[in-house]
C-alpha cells in the first residue's frame, strides 16, 4: 500500500463538562487511500461524526483534540497545525458536506454567491471567474438551468437541489478528501439515490477521497470500499465491505446487521441488540459491547480488548479472535439476564 | 450453526394469515372514503387565500380487524394529514370515515372522545411527543383520568403495569422525559396511548428517529402488543425496509393519491406502478454483492400546490408506454391481480380501453412492464444471510 | 451528540443549579440587602422618614454617624427616607409586575391558544395599545389626576406593562400547539382547559418568569423617572424618585440627597436583570457540548 492520503492516530476528543469528561471519541485510527470510499457506519453517540468535526478542527468548545493524537494528512499533523494553515485546507484541501442542506446554506445569500465565496477565499481569480466556476459546479452536480439556479436563495430550492448545491460547493476547489457526514439522512429514498449516485460518478471523474459517515448500512454498502464500525467512541471493526457484508466478526457488527429490516428478507421478527449505548462519560472497563453481547465471558469484563488482526485487511476489537469457541454459546446478554430494560 | 435463543426468528406469517381470514368475516374495522383535505395557500398583507394545497386528495381503503395496513410515500405526500385526519387531529375537508360503524366525521364533542378512547396514535418525533413538564407517569396516566377508567392507587398500579408492558422499569413513573433515550421514549408514548385501550392505532413513522438497533426493539414490540392485545395498526412510514418488516397490506402515496394498495408480499415482489418501482428501486441495499437495476427518478416531488394534470407522476413516469394519454387521464386505483390495485393506465390490465386512450392523445397501447421484479426476486435468493457465520 | 436540553422540572433543580451560578448567587445576595431593611423599615429606620426634628440645626446636613445618609433640607434623615422611600418603590414595582405578568400571560395565552379571528382581533388590538407611548400616556393620566391613590398607580402602570410578555407568550403558545404532545392529549380525548392548564401554561413559564424579574427592574426605573417628574408616588411619601427629585436641585451642594437613591436605584435594577438572565440559565440552559 502506498502512503495514505489520511491517516488518523490515535484521536482523542473529549468533552469536559464540569466534573465529568465524555469521551465522545476515544482512541480511534483508521487511513483512507487516495480516490477511495471509506465508511464510517455507527449509531448515534458512537463518536463518528465527532471524529469528522475533529479532523476538520471544527470541535467546539468544551471539546478538545487530546495531546497524542495525530491526524496526518499531505505530510502535516493537523493536530498540531496553526489556525491559518487549518483554514487554508479547510473547504480547500479538505471539505465537508453536511447532513441538514438547508441550515448549511446562509438564507439571505444566493446559492451561486455561495459556492462561488469558496472559490474567493482559497483566492483564485476574480469575482466573475469565481462566479462562472460555481456555475459550471452546479451544473456538474446535475442541476437544471445552472445560470438561473445559481442567483437564487436557498429556500427557493428543494432539499435535493440544496444538497447538490453543497456538494458543488465542497467540490469547488478540486479538494483530495470530502467528509460526507449523513448526506442523504434528510432526504426521501428517490433523492437520496440521485444523489450516492452522483458522489459516486463525481469522485470517479475527480478521483476525491470520500469519508462517507452514515448509519444506513445500505448506504454503506452502495458506496464505500472499506468501512470501519464505530461504537462507543472507539472503532469496533475495520474490513473491506464485502467482508464485513459477507462476514462480520465483531458481535456489535453482527448485531446491527440482523437488527435492520432488509427488503431481500420476508416479514420475521427482527433481532435486536438488547439494552442501549452507555453514556459517553463512563464507558464500561473491559469491552464495551460486553453487556449487550451475547458471547461475553469473563475476559471481556477483564480486559479491554485490542483489535485483533483477522486477516491482513481484517481487523475486529473482540477478544473471539483468539478464543473462537465462545462464539458456539451463545447466553442471553448481561443487560437481559439483570433484567435492566431498555 | 445454531441459532442464539435470543435471535430466534419467528415467522408469524400464518398468524397474519389467521388474522386476515378473521377480520373478513367481521367487516373492516376503518373504512376511509374519497378522504381530502386541502389547506388554503396566503398570501400577501391581508391573508387572502390564493390557491390551496390539496394535500390528501380523494382516498379510499379499508382495514380490516387486527390487519397492520402502511402508508407509505416520501415527504409531502400526505401520509401523514391522512392518519391525523383518521383521528381529527386534522380536520378533514371532504369524505368519509367509518369506525366500526361510526361516522367519525359527524361525531361531536362527546362522540368525538368516546371514539378516541378507542383509536389512538403513537407520534415520531420521541422529543416533541412528551410534555417536558410532566412526569411520564403523570403522562401515561392522563388518558386514564380522561376516561375515569381508574382512580387512585388502581390507576397508579395500571400506569406501572402499562411500564413494564412495553419494557421499562414500574419505578420510572416519578421521572421526566428528558431523562430517557429516544427509545425508551417512544416506549412511553406508545404506554400512553395504550392507557385507554385502544383498538386501533395510528403508527405515525414510530420509529423513523430511531437507531437500527433501537428501532428494531420497538419494531418488535409493536408487534408483540398487537398480537397480545389484537390491536389493529394504520402504520405511517417512509422506510419501505421496516415497512415490509410491519404489514399485512400496504398503500403508496403520491402527491396526495394512493397510487398502489396490496398485499405486502405482492407489493413487494411485483410492484405495479411505476412510483413504486422507482421506490423500491432506490431502497440502499445491505449487500455489497448485489448488483441492482436502479430506476433513478428525474428532478423532484412537483409542488402539491400545482399538481400535474392527469396521472401525478406522468412528469417523472419511466414507463416505456407513457405517452400524452398520461397527461390527460386521471388514472383510477384498479384492481391489476386478486386484491392488488394501481393506477396506471398503461400497466396491463387496465380498464381504461385503448381507444379511450387513443381519445386523450395515447400512442403507445398499455404493455404489462415490471423492471424489478426479476431483481427483487434475485435478492431474495442470492442474499445471503448477511453477517452470519456458517 | 444529543444536546443536552434537559428542561428545567423540579423546583429543586433549577434553585441548586441557580445556586451554582457566582452572579445568581451575588444578584440574590444584593436583593437580600436592598429588600429586606426596606421591607422592614420600621424595624432598620432610626427616624420616621417625614419627621423634622430639628429644621434649623439638623437640616441638610452631609452623611455622619448619626444620619450615615445625611439630612435634607427639612432635617429628614435620608437613610429612613431611602428604606421607606424603597418599600414603597419596591411595592409598587412588585405589584404592578405581578398584575402586568398575570394579565400578559394571561391574554397571550388566550390569544395563542384559541387562533383564528379571535386571535387576530386580539393581535390587533394589542398592536393599537403598543402603539401608545407608554410613557406619554402615564405622565398624561398623573397630570390630570393630582393627588392619584397608591394603589391606582401601581394598577394603571401593571396594565400598560404587558404587551411585550403578551406576544411572547402567545408566540410559545402558537409553538407548543404545533407540538406533538398536544395533538398527544387532543388524541386521548383531553378538552381545550386540560390542554391549556396542563400541557401549555406549564411551559411558557419560563419567559414569564424571565419576564417577572426584568420586569421588576424596569417598573423601578419606571416609577422613579415619573416621582421625579413630580407625577409619581406624590410627597409626603417617599420613594426613591421623588428622593432623588428632592435634591435634584441642589445636587451640587446636597449631594447626598439624590445619591444614595440613585445607588438603591441601579444596584437593585442591576440585580434583577442579572437575576433574570440567571433564571433563564436556569430554567433552560444551553447545550452544555457533545456527550
Amino acid at each position: 500500500m502506498t502512503e495514505p492520503l489520511l491517516s488518523v492516530e490515535n484521536l482523542r476528543t473529549w468533552f469536559h463538562t464540569g466534573d465529568a469528561v465524555a469521551k465522545a471519541v476515544d482512541g480511534v485510527s483508521f487511513s483512507i487511500g487516495s480516490g477511495e470510499t471509506l465508511g464510517i457506519v455507527g449509531e448515534s453517540g458512537c463518536g463518528k461524526s465527532v471524529t469528522a468535526l475533529s479532523i476538520l478542527r471544527l470541535v467546539q468548545q468544551p471539546g478538545r483534540i487530546e495531546s497524542g493524537s495525530r491526524i496526518m494528512f499531505e505530510g502535516k499533523d493537523l493536530v498540531t497545525l496553526d489556525d491559518a494553515a487549518m483554514r487554508d485546507i479547510r473547504g480547500n484541501r479538505i471539505s465537508m458536506i453536511f447532513q441538514e442542506p438547508m441550515s448549511a446554506l446562509n438564507p439571505v445569500f444566493t446559492v451561486g454567491d455561495q459556492v462561488a465565496e469558496v472559490a474567493r477565499i482559497h483566492g483564485h481569480g476574480s469575482r466573475r471567474d469565481a462566479w462562472n466556476r460555481a456555475v459550471e459546479m452546479l451544473s456538474l452536480t446535475g442541476i437544471p438551468a445552472p445560470e438561473e439556479r445559481a442567483k437564487e436563495y436557498p429556500h427557493q430550492l428543494s432539499g435535493g437541489m440544496r444538497q447538490r448545491v453543497l456538494i458543488a460547493m465542497a467540490l469547488i476547489m478540486n479538494p483530495a478528501l470530502v467528509i460526507a457526514d449523513e448526506p442523504t439522512t434528510a432526504l426521501d429514498v428517490t433523492i437520496q439515490a440521485q444523489i450516492l449516485e452522483l458522489l459516486v460518478d463525481l469522485q470517479k471523474r475527480f478521483g476525491t477521497s470520500i469519508l462517507m459517515i452514515t448509519h444506513d448500512l445500505g448506504v454503506i454498502a452502495e458506496t464505500a470500499s472499506r468501512v470501519v464500525v464505530m461504537y462507543c467512541g472507539e472503532v469496533v471493526e475495520e474490513a473491506e465491505v464485502d467482508t464485513l457484508f459477507a462476514a462480520a466478526h465483531h458481535p456489535y457488527t453482527e448485531g446491527l446487521m440482523h437488527a435492520m429490516p432488509q427488503l431481500s428478507e420476508p416479514r420475521a421478527r427482527l433481532n435486536v441488540i438488547p439494552g442501549s449505548v452507555p453514556a459517553p462519560t463512563d464507558w464500561p472497563s473491559g469491552c464495551r459491547f460486553r453487556d449487550r453481547c451475547p458471547y461475553s465471558w469473563e475476559r471481556c469484563e477483564r480486559e479491554h480488548p485490542p483489535l485483533y488482526e483477522i486477516s491482513p485487511t481484517h481487523t475486529s476489537r473482540c477478544h473471539l479472535a483468539v478464543e473462537p469457541e465462545h462464539r458456539a454459546n451463545p447466553h442471553p446478554p448481561l443487560v437481559e439476564q439483570l433484567g435492566v430494560s431498555v | 450453526m445454531s441459532e442464539p435463543s435470543w435471535m430466534m426468528e419467528t415467522s408469524d406469517r400464518i398468524q397474519a394469515v389467521e388474522r386476515m381470514q378473521e377480520a373478513e368475516r367481521g367487516g373492516p374495522l376503518l373504512s376511509i372514503r374519497n378522504l381530502s383535505k386541502s389547506f388554503p395557500i396566503r398570501r400577501g398583507l391581508l391573508g387572502r387565500t390564493a390557491g390551496e394545497v390539496r394535500a390528501v386528495n380523494d382516498v379510499s381503503f379499508d382495514i380490516a380487524r387486527g390487519e397492520t395496513l402502511s402508508l407509505v410515500g416520501e415527504s409531502g405526500c400526505g401520509k401523514t394529514t391522512t392518519g391525523r385526519s383518521i383521528l381529527r387531529l386534522i380536520e378533514p375537508t371532504a369524505g368519509r370515515i367509518d369506525f366500526d360503524g361510526r361516522d367519525v366525521r359527524r361525531l361531536g364533542a362527546t362522540g368525538l372522545r368516546e371514539i378516541r378512547r378507542e383509536m389512538q396514535i403513537i407520534f415520531q418525533d420521541p422529543v416533541s411527543s412528551l410534555n417536558p413538564r410532566m412526569t411520564i407517569g403523570a403522562a401515561i396516566r392522563e388518558g386514564i383520568t380522561i376516561h375515569r377508567l381508574a382512580e387512585g392507587s388502581a390507576a397508579d398500579a395500571k400506569v406501572q403495569q402499562l411500564l413494564e408492558e412495553v419494557g421499562l422499569r414500574g419505578e420510572y413513573a416519578t421521572r421526566y422525559p428528558h431523562e430517557f433515550s429516544g427509545g425508551q421514549r417512544q416506549r412511553i408514548g406508545i404506554a400512553r396511548a395504550l392507557a385507554v385501550e385502544p383498538r386501533f392505532i395510528v403508527c405515525d413513522e414510530p420509529v423513523s428517529a430511531l437507531d437500527v438497533s433501537v428501532q428494531a426493539q420497538v419494531i418488535n414490540l409493536l408487534r408483540d402488543l398487537q398480537r397480545e392485545r389484537q390491536l389493529t395498526y394504520l402504520f405511517i412510514a417512509h422506510d419501505l425496509s421496516v415497512v415490509k418488516h410491519m404489514s399485512d397490506r400496504v398503500a403508496v402515496m403520491y402527491l396526495g393519491k394512493i397510487v398502489e394498495l396490496a398485499p405486502a408480499e405482492d407489493l413487494y415482489r411485483e410492484p405495479m406502478m411505476p412510483y413504486t418501482q422507482a421506490l423500491l428501486s432506490a431502497v440502499p441495499v445491505a449487500n455489497p454483492r448485489i448488483e441492482k437495476t436502479r430506476i433513478l427518478l428525474e428532478g423532484d416531488v412537483p409542488s402539491p400546490a400545482s399538481p400535474p394534470s392527469g396521472c401525478v407522476f406522468h412528469p417523472r413516469c419511466h414507463h416505456p408506454a407513457k405517452d400524452a394519454a398520461c397527461a390527460h387521464i386521471v388514472p383510477p386505483l384498479e384492481e391489476k391481480a386478486p386484491g392488488h390495485f394501481a393506477a396506471c393506465i398503461k400497466q396491463l390490465p387496465t380498464g381504461v380501453s385503448w381507444e379511450t386512450q387513443q381519445e386523450a392523445g395515447g400512442v403507445n397501447p398499455p404493455v404489462r412492464y415490471l423492471p424489478v421484479v426479476k431483481q427483487l426476486a434475485r435478492v431474495d435468493k442470492s442474499a445471503p444471510p448477511i453477517g452470519r457465520h456458517s | 451528540m444529543k444536546a443536552d436540553i434537559t428542561p428545567a422540572v423540579g423546583k429543586l433543580r433549577v434553585f441548586r443549579r441557580l445556586m451554582s451560578r457566582r452572579s445568581a448567587v451575588a444578584a440574590m445576595l444584593v436583593l437580600a440587602l436592598v429588600v429586606i431593611p426596606c421591607a422592614a423599615a420600621p424595624l432598620f429606620a432610626r427616624y420616621d422618614p417625614s419627621a423634622q426634628p430639628d429644621i434649623i440645626a439638623l437640616r441638610s446636613q452631609p452623611p455622619s454617624f448619626a444620619h450615615p445618609f445625611g439630612t435634607d433640607p427639612f432635617s429628614r434623615d435620608v437613610l429612613s427616607r431611602v428604606l421607606y422611600g424603597g418599600r414603597v418603590s419596591l411595592a409598587v414595582a412588585l405589584i404592578a409586575t405581578l398584575v402586568s405578568i398575570t394579565f400578559g400571560t394571561a391574554y397571550g395565552a388566550v390569544a395563542g391558544f384559541a387562533g383564528g379571528a379571535v386571535e387576530s382581533e386580539m393581535m390587533r388590538l394589542l398592536d393599537a395599545l403598543l402603539s401608545i407611548p407608554r410613557l406619554l400616556l402615564l405622565i398624561a393620566v398623573f397630570a390630570a389626576w393630582r393627588q392619584l391613590p397608591l394603589p391606582a398607580f401601581v394598577l394603571i402602570v401593571g396594565f400598560t406593562g404587558w404587551y411585550g410578555l403578551s406576544r411572547v407568550v402567545r408566540g410559545q403558545v402558537l409553538a407548543l400547539k404545533g407540538q406533538d404532545f398536544v395533538a398527544s392529549a387532543r388524541a386521548l380525548g383531553a378538552g381545550r382547559a386540560r390542554i391549556l392548564m396542563n400541557h401549555i401554561l406549564p411551559n411558557v413559564l419560563t419567559p414569564v418568569i424571565v419576564a417577572a424579574a426584568l420586569g421588576v427592574g424596569h417598573v423601578i426605573l419606571l416609577e422613579a423617572g415619573l416621582s421625579y417628574l413630580g407625577v409619581g408616588v406624590q410627597q409626603p411619601q417617599p420613594s426613591w424618585g421623588n428622593i432623588i427629585q428632592d435634591g435634584s436641585d441642589q445636587i451640587a451642594r446636597l449631594w447626598w440627597i439624590s445619591f444614595f437613591p440613585g445607588v438603591a436605584i441601579v444596584v437593585t435594577v442591576m440585580a434583577f436583570n442579572i437575576l433574570g438572565d440567571e433564571l433563564r440559565e436556569a430554567l433552560e440552559p444551553r447545550q452544555t457540548g457533545a456527550g
